[in-house]
């Protein structure tokens, strides 16, 4: 799960880590408002998206006067913002967080992640910060700092003082930039984060070290026991099929195609959609209905699909193992009752025989077949309008 | 022969006594497995489909004689009986449950430390299918009738794709050795590599079937310990070629990760690596059959 840069902002701070002065707005008085109530003579008005690369999309407005920041977050709110990590869709502008500007001297760039290759915490941190830091780790990865956490003890003060001397940073600077390390991983560590990310880490003329952004993912696994964390979902953030694909224990992600694909497991689901494009065909959806797949949920499965006009075929492939063939059979046959374009079925594993009898003895036009291969080029070739 | 797991290995089940954990334990009683207990936090002393049920993994170790554990344990309560069966000493833990926190893992696997390598415990998933040796032993909840015993080893991170490779091979003829399913997630507690060098010493395992999915470092890593170490064929399949790509947060995952990532890449390196690469998920059965014709 994603967070706002404001909520991450406001979860490190609980850390140690030095944020400026901000408040969240949802409209340009607000907006205002907050400004007022920071006081000062500039401001950083930023829309919360979650996504970086904001600033270069422009969603990061600097304003001198309150007009500056009613006509910047009048021009933000509601705007579709499109970044380089956002996909070409991007995303709206539902809340702005006002804060006080910061004068800065030098950016540096601190991150941690859980890496899987070497199933720890790795801290990424380089003395050049700011919008190109992809490019730099690409062209000059010797100019990135890395540190693996070792798990057992934890990330050592020695490790942020060998990371804050390496970055250049003054004796005044190293001691705050130390706090700010080793604030961000006890966060990463206490709240079960998968991604934190400081960027810019500012450095001011009066030798302040300052998180001037924050981003932060988490564990979904882990939110049942971080409710500080899990309360600070945003839908709006979130695609409403996929949020209610959520809701009855689905995976969905939807796609150009228009083969509709009910599968049980991410693995094959993934190859399903891949054989349907080596078959000359294009998948409309990834949708993973999981084990123990119910009746009902198999329903709503059917109704996800279905709610993409493009679908011009449903192709239902299960290979139960903690599933069972009949149970899905009796939801495909309930969905399939008023189904308007043709179905595939394909059904393996537990219960198999029981559940190819409930289809074949339903009555309804569903085709079947034995194989995946089958399976895949049947619903091409329905996709496409060749057999009726 | 097989890896991990036949006929003689005693197994335990932590989490017995929960209505999933008793239907799987009695299905693996039924194909043969060797199951001689389970253990249940405050349930010690029962009897449980006709077998002991104990307090603590180190009980039930001492009683039995325990080797190997299935685990059908909640994701809060998960790492913690891992590390439990680790300190009792089980040779092999094989954890289903789906949901585990990514830290909880990488704790889990430090613990595993401890000890020297030739007493470490190895843990198979979590959120797999588990094991199955053929004709011998189940430790998961696979269904059983689709394997053929045979001499060919699975590997496979999809549950439901290693079923989809045993079945088109058993439609061909060909058998299984041993299958195993190390796991969706992301911190595996074994990888492709650790059960690719089992296979290679097993003498029964003529070639292997290794299929991976998008994302993560461990198919490219085993298909380079292929080519430098293993002298049986081997079968690669990646599944994801048309995965949307992700939508991502920050730049730190794009600055640690190194090319290889996506399916097509991985599919590339185990074809240069010399793997015998299944060109769709449907073909994965007549690419072993390939595979096997270029031994014998």
């Amino acid at each position: 799960m994603d967070i706002h840069e404001y909520q991450a902002k406001s979860l490190l701070a609980g850390f140690g880590v030095v944020v400026p002065a901000g408040g969240v707005a949802y409209s340009p008085d607000q907006a205002v408002y907050v400004a007022t109530e920071l006081g000062g003579s500039h401001w950083a008005v930023k829309a919360q998206i979650h996504s970086g690369g904001r600033g270069k999309a422009g969603g990061v407005r600097l304003c001198r006067t309150y007009r500056d920041v009613a006509e910047a977050a009048q021009g933000l709110l509601g705007a579709r913002l499109v970044t380089n990590q956002t996909g070409p869709e991007g995303k709206v502008v539902h809340r702005l967080y006002v804060e006080r500007a910061t004068a800065f001297e030098r950016e540096i760039y601190l991150g941690f992640v859980l890496d899987r290759k070497i199933e720890r915490i790795r801290v990424i941190a380089s003395a050049e910060g700011g919008m190109e830091i992809e490019e730099i780790a690409h062209n000059k990865p010797e100019s990135i700092m890395q540190i693996e956490v070792e798990p057992a003890v934890g990330l050592q003060p020695f490790q942020a003082r060998e990371l804050a001397f390496g970055l250049g940073l003054n004796l005044k600077q190293v001691s705050q930039a130390v706090t700010i390390i080793l604030g961000c991983y006890r966060a990463f560590r206490d709240l079960d984060a998968t991604m934190v990310e400081i960027n810019p880490l500012v450095v001011t003329k009066e030798d302040q070290v300052i998180a001037l952004d924050a981003k932060m993912s988490f564990d979904d696994n882990a939110l049942f026991r971080r409710p500080q964390v899990s309360e600070m979902r945003d839908p709006a953030e979130e695609d409403p099929r996929e949020a209610q694909a959520a809701e009855h224990g689905l995976n969905y992600v939807g796609l150009a195609g228009d083969i509709g694909c009910i599968i049980n497991g991410a693995g094959l689901a993934m190859a399903t959609m891949d054989t349907i494009k080596y078959c000359g065909g294009e998948p409309a959806n990834f949708l993973d209905v999981g084990g123990g797949a119910s009746p009902e949920r198999v329903g709503a499965a059917f109704r996800l699909v279905l709610s993409d006009r493009n679908v011009k075929c449903i192709l239902v492939n299960i290979f139960a193992g903690i599933n069972r063939c009949d149970w899905v059979a009796q939801g495909v046959v309930q969905a399939a009752a008023d189904l308007k374009v043709p179905l595939v079925v394909r059904l393996a594993g537990t219960n198999v025989e029981e559940g190819q009898k409930i289809i074949r003895e339903c009555g309804l036009p569903i085709h079947t077949a034995d194989s995946l291969m089958e399976a895949s080029q049947l619903a091409v070739r329905l996709a496409a309008g060749a057999v009726a | 022969m097989s890896i991990l797991i036949n006929q003689h290995t005693r197994v335990i089940v932590q989490g017995f006594t929960g209505d999933k954990a008793s239907f799987h334990a009695s299905e693996m009683i039924a194909y043969g497995t060797n199951v001689v207990g389970g253990v249940t936090p405050g349930k010690g002393g029962k009897t449980h489909l006709g077998r002991p049920v104990f307090n603590t993994v180190k009980e039930a170790a001492a009683a039995t004689g325990a080797q190997a554990s299935l685990a059908f344990v909640p994701p809060p309560y998960a790492a913690d009986a891992l590390m439990e069966a680790a300190d009792a000493g089980l040779e092999l833990v094989c954890i289903i449950t789906d949901g585990i926190p990514s830290q909880d893992m990488m704790r889990v696997k430090r613990y595993l430390r401890r000890y020297p390598k030739e007493r470490r415990t190895t843990i198979v998933g979590p959120n797999c299918a588990g094991i199955i040796s053929a004709g011998k032993a189940m430790l998961g909840i696979m269904p059983s009738h689709i394997y053929l015993p045979g001499n060919v080893g699975i590997v496979s991170r999809s549950g439901t794709l290693g079923y989809e490779a045993a079945a088109q091979m058993k439609a061909l003829g060909i058998g299984v050795s041993t299958s195993v399913g190390i796991g969706g997630d992301p911190i595996n507690g074994s990888s492709f590599l650790d059960h690719m060098a089992r296979f290679e010493e097993d003498p029964d395992t003529r070639a292997v079937v290794m299929i991976g999915e998008i994302g993560g470092p461990q198919e490219a890593e085993a298909a380079a310990w292929i080519k430098e170490n293993m002298s049986k064929p081997v079968v690669g399949y990646v599944a994801g070629l048309t995965a949307p790509k992700g939508r991502r947060m920050g730049h730190a995952g794009a600055i640690i990760s190194a090319a290889g990532d996506t399916a097509a890449e991985k599919s590339e390196i185990m074809a240069s690596f010399g793997l015998f690469v299944a060109p769709s998920a449907a073909e994965l059965g007549t690419t072993v059959a390939r595979a096997l014709a270029s031994v014998a």
